[in-house]
Order: C-alpha cells, then structure tokens, then sequence
C-alpha cells in the first residue's frame, strides 16, 4: 500500500499545488456565490485633500514673504513683523503641523538631484526658492515673519544675553557642518535628517518622541535668554539665506535716514547682528593686516586639507547610519558569528527572496559615495573654519551702524532705537494730521 | 548724474556676486522643474506585496492612533467561517467572544450572510494598523485584508516616519491622482 502512488503520481501530486497556486494566485479559498441578494461592500478609499491646500501653502508662504518685506522696508514697523510672525507660528506651525517648510525642503531639492527615481513636487520646489529669491533681494524676511520655528523662539526671548565671541563663533559652524550631513545623508539615501532633528515639530503637532520633546524644550529655554538659538546656531537653510541675504539689494536699514553714530542702537540686537564702524587703518596696520591676511590663508589651507583627511578617515562611521549597510553589517556579523541575535531588518531580509549578494553589492557602492561625500565634507567644513576666522579677524564695517546682511533676521528691533525713526515717525504723523485737516 | 556712473568697487562686487547668485539658483532650479520635476504631488503609500506586517506602522506613525488601517478587498475574501483574520490560530471557539478574537481593539466585524458564509468589514474607527489580521489572513486565507495608509488622516510628512521604520523598504511616494495600492475591483474613492 506504501507503494501504489507511481513515481509519475508523485511528481503530479508535487506539482499540483504549484499549478493552483499560479492559476488562482491568491484564492487559497473558492470565492463564494450567494444564494441570497447579498452584494459585496466596497473598498472606501478617502482621497487625499492635501492637493489644494499644497497650492493653498505657496500661495500663503508668498504673501507672507511680501508682506514681510513691505514690513521691513517700507512700513519699517517692528510690531507689523511681530504679529505677522504670529500668524506664521499659527498657520505654518499648528495648523499646517510644520510640514512642508523651507528648512526640509533642502532635503528635497538635494533628492530631486541625486536620487533618479525622486520626482520633486512643484510646491516642495517653490517652497525652497521663493524664501531664497527674497533674501537675494531683500534680505532674510522670511525668517522675520514667515518661520514658525523662529516666531516661536521670538516668542520665548525674554531677557537676551549676549553670548561672548568665543562661544559665537564655534557654535556658528554647527549649522554649516549641519547642512553638510544634511546633504551627505540625502544624497546617499539615508534620511531626512533635518526632519528627523526638528526640535519644534513636536509642539506643532503636539505629540513625538520623548526625547524630540526635550530636544525642542532646550532650545525654548535656551531661548528665553539666547536670541534664536536653532537659528543662530543650527538651522542649515540659514545657512543658504545668509548666503543669499549677504548681497541682497534692499536690506533692512536700522535708520531711515542716515546714521549720526549716536550708539544708540549698539545694543538693540539680541542676535549680535549690527556691525559697529571701523575706524580707518593707518599704513603700519595696513601691512601688518596683509601679512595677517597671507597666514590666515595658509591657515584656510591647511584647514582644508585637515578637513579632506579627517572626512576620508570618518566615512566608515558616517555610514553607519544609513539602513541598507547597517543592514549588510547585521547580516555579516550574523554570519560569521551565529550567536549575534537577528534584528527584525535581517528577519526580513532573511525572509525575501533577495540575493545576499545584491546587498552587499548594494552596500558597497554606497560605502563608495560615502567616501567621496565625506571628504567633500570635510573640505567644506575646512573652508568654513577658515573663511570664519578671516571673517573674525577682518570683522567687516563700514562707515555707520549697519545690520550685517549674513547674521540679520530682518526682525526690526534695532529700528525703534534710532532718534531718526522718531522724526520719521513724527513726520508721518503731521503728514497725516494735515491730511485728515484737508479732506 | 556722475555719482551713478561711477560704481565703486564694493558695490560693484556686490552687484555681480548677487548677478552670480541669481544665475546658480535659477539654473539649479530651472535645471530641477526641466528634468526632475513631475509638477504634481506625491503621498505616501504602502505596497501590500512588500508589507511584512511588522507592526511598526502602529506604533511609528506620528498620529497617536497611526494613519495605517487594515482595508479590505471584499471581492478577493473567501468569506469564510474560519477567518485567519479574525481568528487567532488556537481559537477556542468560533463566535465573536472577546476571548476568540484576533484583533487587539475588535475592529473587525463579524456578519452572518449566509450558511457558511460571514462577512468581515473593519472599523476604520478601532483600527490602529498593527497588521496581525493581515498576517493571519495571508497565513491562512486569500490576503484580502490588507494595510494601506488613509489619506483623509495622514498629514504627508516630508519623511514618513514609518516608511523611515520599515524593515522591508514597503512605503514609497505614489502620485497624489492615484494614492492607493489596491487590490481587487470592488473600490469606491
């Protein structure tokens, strides 16, 4: 009896349920037909309402921006600024949840040129270039008004402290080493991780990660004393407004008409950001700043090549975080050394029909981008180090008070501490009576 | 009439830098609305084939009670009186006691249609997206239950958190026109 099944009978039975299992893919089970008027339910797919208000979102973000810089070189009012930032904080922030802003938005533009099956959408583009294209021309109004992460630190600064240059300045290069990663991490696929690194999203939402909360927390407390800390000190797009902002054509001007150095304002920015006059070099100084000039060079140099080695020696860490080497590795380690637990990534890899070797051929070109972007980063944050300390020692100043078009957020607080705004406004107001006396 | 005439140099470094600057971003930005644009959002989605039902949609998703819910494919269900879904493998009996249920929170319904038929539909309102229906339902059943991320609550986060935590790679932007992975033929938008 243990033999009757023929050998060609067992082939049958083998492959019989391979033949149903291609005919009917995925019905293990008949699909039934009802006696009764039973009618099967549909599928409720709710669509998503996102596309109008995506529009809606660009639209908002540019009148802001107008309105900020009518604000700032027109109207000249602090208080306008104020209670725009407010709606920002509120429209951007709370209702809109802080997403998409122009800060990751970055990560987009950065995606769209690397990633060949990233497609950017059309808003996601906009967002980024419209606040860019207002710093070229205006300066930073966009984070005058239009940020919801700087109203919110705006609106915590309470008593400002002014923080020493020596702790300024190294704190300055965190967001330059910042957008780097932040380029390093999306062009090698690994994350968003100016997203991920949000402190204010969790507020906005009102919920996340514990430790995003104590992340966004710090920074409010911090703000209470330091002017826009995340700004000042970690904001990557900053970075690129400050770039934009430095030759922008109209910029914020601390007085309306022109500055008679009464000092008045020396210490109306809690941001650090108004450049006191120089005073004009005498010949010794003059040749004594060149040889400073050419050591200082040598040093930018030197920096740069520090930079290069230190980046070509730190890729192997730095591609520690991205998933599909972090993947490889767990993979390996289990391996070579059976003990290691499995994660619920090597489950899964496990699980898939996917080849090991795709994987580690996978892994191994991104090792590979990690290594020529790591010693681009590190050239970059090399020439930065040393373009910083030239800027230190050749602190820039013209002839009056003026704001510094890099650090400047357009927030208007120094334009009230002129005397002359005070006759501006004074004017404005007789116009005005004369006015309303005419007609 | 003279002063406009002669630019001193910081102004006219000034000029040309902003000049230099206008034309960098514009071209990166021309160059990415030419070639890397499809002037049309994106969301994000789940593909059913990928899925492995982990469970980290539940717990990753920024929205306390995850955007993720079980859908499913009426037409491809075998409306069976033993549902892999809804009941756990060494269920005691089979009724809609708590105790013989799949799903932690009871989002699935369970309706008599006729002998042996039941009809099992979700309770978009109970479901977080833990997947264990949907891993019963492709263990033993048709996988007419499946996971799919539900546009009128996700709030299209730059990075989906989730898709950031997926161990098998299973979420992707879709075009924002077709935001939906779906299987069978029985869908209404």
């Amino acid at each position: 009896m243990r033999h009757s099944i023929s050998l060609s009978g067992k082939i049958f039975l083998l492959v019989l349920p391979l033949v149903f299992s291609i005919l009917f893919s995925q019905d293990r089970f008949p699909r039934p037909e009802f006696d009764t008027d039973y009618s099967k339910p549909f599928t409720q797919t709710p669509s998503p309402d996102s596309l109008l208000i995506e529009i809606v979102d660009v639209v908002v973000m540019a009148i802001a921006l107008g309105l900020a810089v009518f604000f700032i070189i027109r109207k000249r009012s602090r208080n306008s600024i104020y209670l725009l930032s407010l709606f920002s904080l509120l429209y951007f922030g709370f209702w809109r949840k802080g997403c998409i802003c122009p800060i990751g938005s970055t990560q987009n533009i950065v995606q769209a040129l690397s990633d060949p099956l990233y497609f950017i959408p059309l808003n996601a583009l906009l967002i980024f270039a419209l606040p860019l294209i207002t710093a070229l021309f205006f300066g930073r109004a966009f984070c005058a008004g239009v940020c919801p992460m700087g109203a919110a630190q705006e609106l915590v600064l309470y008593k400002p402290v002014k923080v020493p240059q020596w702790i300024a300045v190294p704190l300055s290069l965190i967001p330059y080493v910042f957008l780097g990663l932040t380029v390093l991490y999306t062009a090698t696929g690994t994350g968003y991780i100016t997203c991920q690194l949000d402190p204010f999203v969790a507020f906005f939402r009102f919920g996340g990660e514990l430790n995003m909360i104590i992340f966004g927390l710090l920074f409010l407390v911090l703000g209470i004393f330091v002017g826009r800390p995340y700004c000042r000190f970690f904001c990557p797009y900053g970075v690129l407004l400050g770039w934009m902002s430095k030759f922008s054509k109209w910029h914020l001007a601390i007085t309306p008409d022109h500055c008679t150095q009464c000092r008045l304002c020396e210490e109306s920015c809690p941001y650090d950001a108004i450049n006191i006059p120089v005073t004009p070099v005498t010949p010794t100084e003059k040749r004594q700043a060149g040889i400073r000039m050419f050591v200082l060079i040598v040093v930018t140099i030197c920096f740069v090549g520090t930079g290069a080695f230190v980046g070509s020696i730190s890729h192997v860490y730095l591609s520690k975080l991205n998933p599909v080497i972090k993947l490889s590795e767990q993979v390996m380690a289990e391996k070579t050394d059976p003990s290691i637990e499995d994660t619920l990534a090597s489950r899964t890899f496990h699980e898939s029909d996917r080849e090991l070797s795709d994987l580690l051929a996978e892994a191994d070109n991104l090792r590979n981008q990690f290594k020529t972007g790591s010693i681009l980063l590190g050239i970059f944050i090399g020439l930065v180090i040393g373009l910083k300390a030239i800027a230190v020692f050749f602190k820039y100043g013209g002839k009056d008070y003026e704001a510094d078009r890099t650090d400047c957020f357009s927030c208007g607080r120094c334009m009230p501490y002129c005397p002359d705004e005070h006759e501006r406004q004074k004017t404005l107001e007789s116009k005005q009576r004369l006015y309303e006396s005419i007609g | 009439m003279s002063s406009k005439k002669s630019i001193n140099r910081k102004e006219f470094i000034s000029k040309g830098s902003r000049i230099a600057v206008s034309l960098c971003l514009g071209g990166m930005c021309g160059h990415i609305l030419a070639n890397r644009s499809v002037g049309r959002e994106t969301v994000w989605q789940i593909d059913p084939a990928k899925c492995v039902q982990c469970g980290n949609c539940a717990i990753n998703c920024i929205h306390t009670q995850s955007a993720v819910r079980c859908v499913h494919a009426f037409d491809v269900c075998g409306y069976c009186n033993l549902c892999g879904g809804y009941f756990p493998p060494a269920a005691n009996d089979l009724n809609t006691g708590a105790e013989n249920l799949l799903c932690p929170t009871a989002a699935i319904k369970r309706t008599f249609v006729e002998e042996p038929f039941f009809e099992y539909s979700i309770n978009k309102e109970l479901c977080f997206g833990c997947g264990k229906c949907v891993k019963g339902c492709a263990a033993f059943g048709n996988s007419s239950l499946y996971l799919q991320i539900q546009h009128d609550i996700c709030t299209n986060c730059n990075e989906c958190a989730i898709g950031r935590s997926c161990p098998a790679d299973a979420i992707s932007r879709v075009p924002a026109n077709d935001p939906y992975k779906l299987r069978g033929n029985l869908i209404k938008t």
